[in-house]
């Protein structure tokens, strides 16, 4: 079994976002990048499918500047991901280019049996680089995956979705599944992993070289702005009874959300 | 002028109110408004969409439409399109929604922006503002070289007027063509609440900590039976296990965005905020005066829970007459 995890390098949640003087995006200057949280369940299902059945192989891929690109990549070899793929791009793309970009390299390294991603990706919330990837393959697809049964030629998956219900799929091999939280735990590299991903294979590809086209940047982000100021909070003192009392008039009266 | 297919989800033999926004939103910014309505009550919902600002209503009753296929609606949404040639698809950032439009905008040659949270069609062009870095700031998003642009919209946030019920519609049926079958659906397990999801609920009263054991919970339940509420949590009580990870909100929960958002025993850690700092009108009640929640709160109220609920709940219901 051929599994290729599919990552992407965001900022720690904890960034301060600061914009570029021109306005023209977000200024990337001094930010932490890590691996996007939900790649983390990816890469973990992958590894633990593999300690089971340690004929699989484990590839890791993300797009982006090389250097942090190849450091998020350790962080999941370190994890127990076999090799990783950077394919080293200074351009901001939209989910379609990603997406394509990823359906060529995995073309190029002869397919995948199962792919793994998050269901999204915590920067810019697009919930679309996985589905969107499946389809370019030609391979059907699950997201927002909250458990997996492995079977010979397919899974069985369990789908999270609204109100808490949860939708069973089975799918065919090869496909693509998106990971939610509640899969699994995603564990810490431990020092010999860390010590072993120093000398794992970290093979490169150029996103120029794979042939997105101009015509495949769809959507591009402009424009950004801060949140708008908010009020001061409105502290609603007394005791218990006048306090619930006082709160139920505002909302009713000046909030007016009753 | 565009051309806009709006994909109408529905409930219980309801179009859902999220479907009801777009359809309205389109109304106003087109004369040719085509609702996409699947399922075998496609027909009766067309009808609700026309009240909406719907034009035309394209269905596809078919049996195996009921429930969500993403091979089966993909090839819907692709004929829908070869057919009506609509220059703007809005559907809602649902979880259907996320599920297909994605896989529907590669087969499409299309571009696509997922959780918007408002939305402008000048002329021709669309452009789609949404938050990023979980609303640390917000970019508007344009499109280029996409023949079909689709928004995926967050619910609650485009009004609704009352429905006017004098309208009428031309229904057409879409036969689509039948496709072998890779994913196929062996069953839906029904949430534990038959309430509204949270991400399309009009009023949320989410728990934390604070609330000091899981069963405390029950102050939160009688709280939004009153209210018509969804009971949502903080990250930490879910990773204690107190209530499943469905009900959480946050950066690696839930998007919400009511109207009235009731945080109780929430101290607002960056990751809780993420998820909630969208909502129009915020109530932290909160024993500590100094937690974070109280800075993105419209109004703040240091107490116990245990001696706010109770007293709360009965206020609610004097106000609201029940």
């Amino acid at each position: 079994m051929k599994i290729f995890v599919c990552v992407k390098q965001v900022p720690d949640s904890e960034t301060k976002i600061k914009f570029l003087a021109d306005g023209s995006g977000v200024d990337t200057q001094g930010v932490k990048w890590v691996l996007n949280p939900y790649d983390e369940i990816a890469v973990e299902e992958a590894v633990k499918f593999k300690e089971k059945n340690p004929t699989a192989q484990v590839f890791v891929l993300t797009l982006g500047p090389k250097q942090r690109a190849s450091e998020v990549l350790r962080t999941a070899l370190a994890m127990g991901a076999d090799e990783g793929i950077v394919i080293n791009t200074s351009q901001d793309g939209d989910s379609y280019t990603t997406a394509k970009t990823l359906a060529k390299t995995i073309q190029s390294e002869g397919g995948a049996d199962l792919i793994l991603t998050g269901k999204l990706a915590i920067d810019d919330n697009g919930n679309a680089v996985g589905p969107m990837l499946a389809e370019f393959l030609k391979i059907p697809h699950v997201s927002v995956v909250s458990k997996i049964e492995y079977q010979a030629n397919a899974l069985k998956v369990e789908r999270d979705v609204d109100g808490g219900a949860k939708e069973i799929f089975e799918i065919a091999l090869p496909c693509l599944i998106t990971t939610n939280k509640g899969l699994n735990t995603p564990r810490y590299a431990s020092l010999p992993g860390i010590m072993k991903a120093k000398k794992k294979v970290l093979k490169e590809y150029d996103q120029a070289q794979l042939g997105i086209e101009p015509s495949d940047f769809k959507v591009k982000a402009g424009a950004f702005t801060f949140p708008a100021d908010k009020a001061p909070v409105k502290m609603i003192s007394g005791d218990a009874t006048a306090q619930t009392s006082e709160l139920v008039k505002l909302l009713r009266d000046e909030a007016k959300v009753l | 002028m565009s051309k806009i297919l709006v994909f109408c989800e529905h409930h219980n033999g309801q179009l859902k109110r999220s479907s009801q926004e777009l359809l309205q939103f389109a109304k106003s910014n087109s004369s040719d408004v085509i609702a996409l309505i699947f399922g075998k009550e496609a027909k009766s919902i067309a009808a609700q969409t026309a009240y909406h600002g719907a034009t035309t209503a394209l269905t596809v009753s078919d049996e195996a439409y009921v429930s969500y296929n993403p091979e089966l609606y993909t090839q819907a949404i692709q004929e829908a399109y070869a057919k009506t040639q609509a220059t703007v698809l809005l559907a809602s950032a649902s979880a259907t929604g996320k599920d297909l439009f994605p896989k529907a905008a590669a087969r499409l040659n299309a571009g696509i922006v997922s959780d918007a949270t408002s939305l402008e069609i000048n002329g021709a062009s669309v452009v789609a503002k949404k938050p990023l870095f979980a609303g640390k700031c917000f970019a508007n998003h344009a499109f280029s070289n996409a023949s079909l642009q689709i928004v995926l919209m967050r619910p609650n946030q485009l009004p609704v007027a009352a429905p006017d019920t004098s309208k009428t519609i031309t229904i057409e049926e879409l036969s689509v063509t039948k496709i072998d079958l890779k994913v196929l659906l062996k069953e839906i397990v029904k949430g534990t609440s038959e309430k509204l999801d949270l991400t399309e609920a009009n009023i949320v009263v989410s728990g934390g900590r604070g609330l000091k054991e899981a069963a405390n919970f029950k102050y939160l339940d009688e709280l939004a039976q009153v209210l018509g509420a969804t009971v949502g949590a903080s990250r930490a009580v879910v990773d204690a296990g107190w209530v499943p990870h469905s009900m959480q909100v946050g950066q690696t929960g839930k998007t919400v965005a009511p109207t009235l958002y009731i945080a109780v025993g929430i101290s607002g850690a960056i990751q809780h905020l993420a998820g909630m700092t969208g909502s129009k009108v915020i109530v932290a009640i909160n024993t500590d005066a100094n937690a974070p929640i109280f800075q993105k709160s419209t109004y703040g109220i240091v107490g116990d829970f245990a001696d706010i609920l109770p007293k709360l709940t009965e206020e609610f219901k004097r106000a609201l007459h029940k």
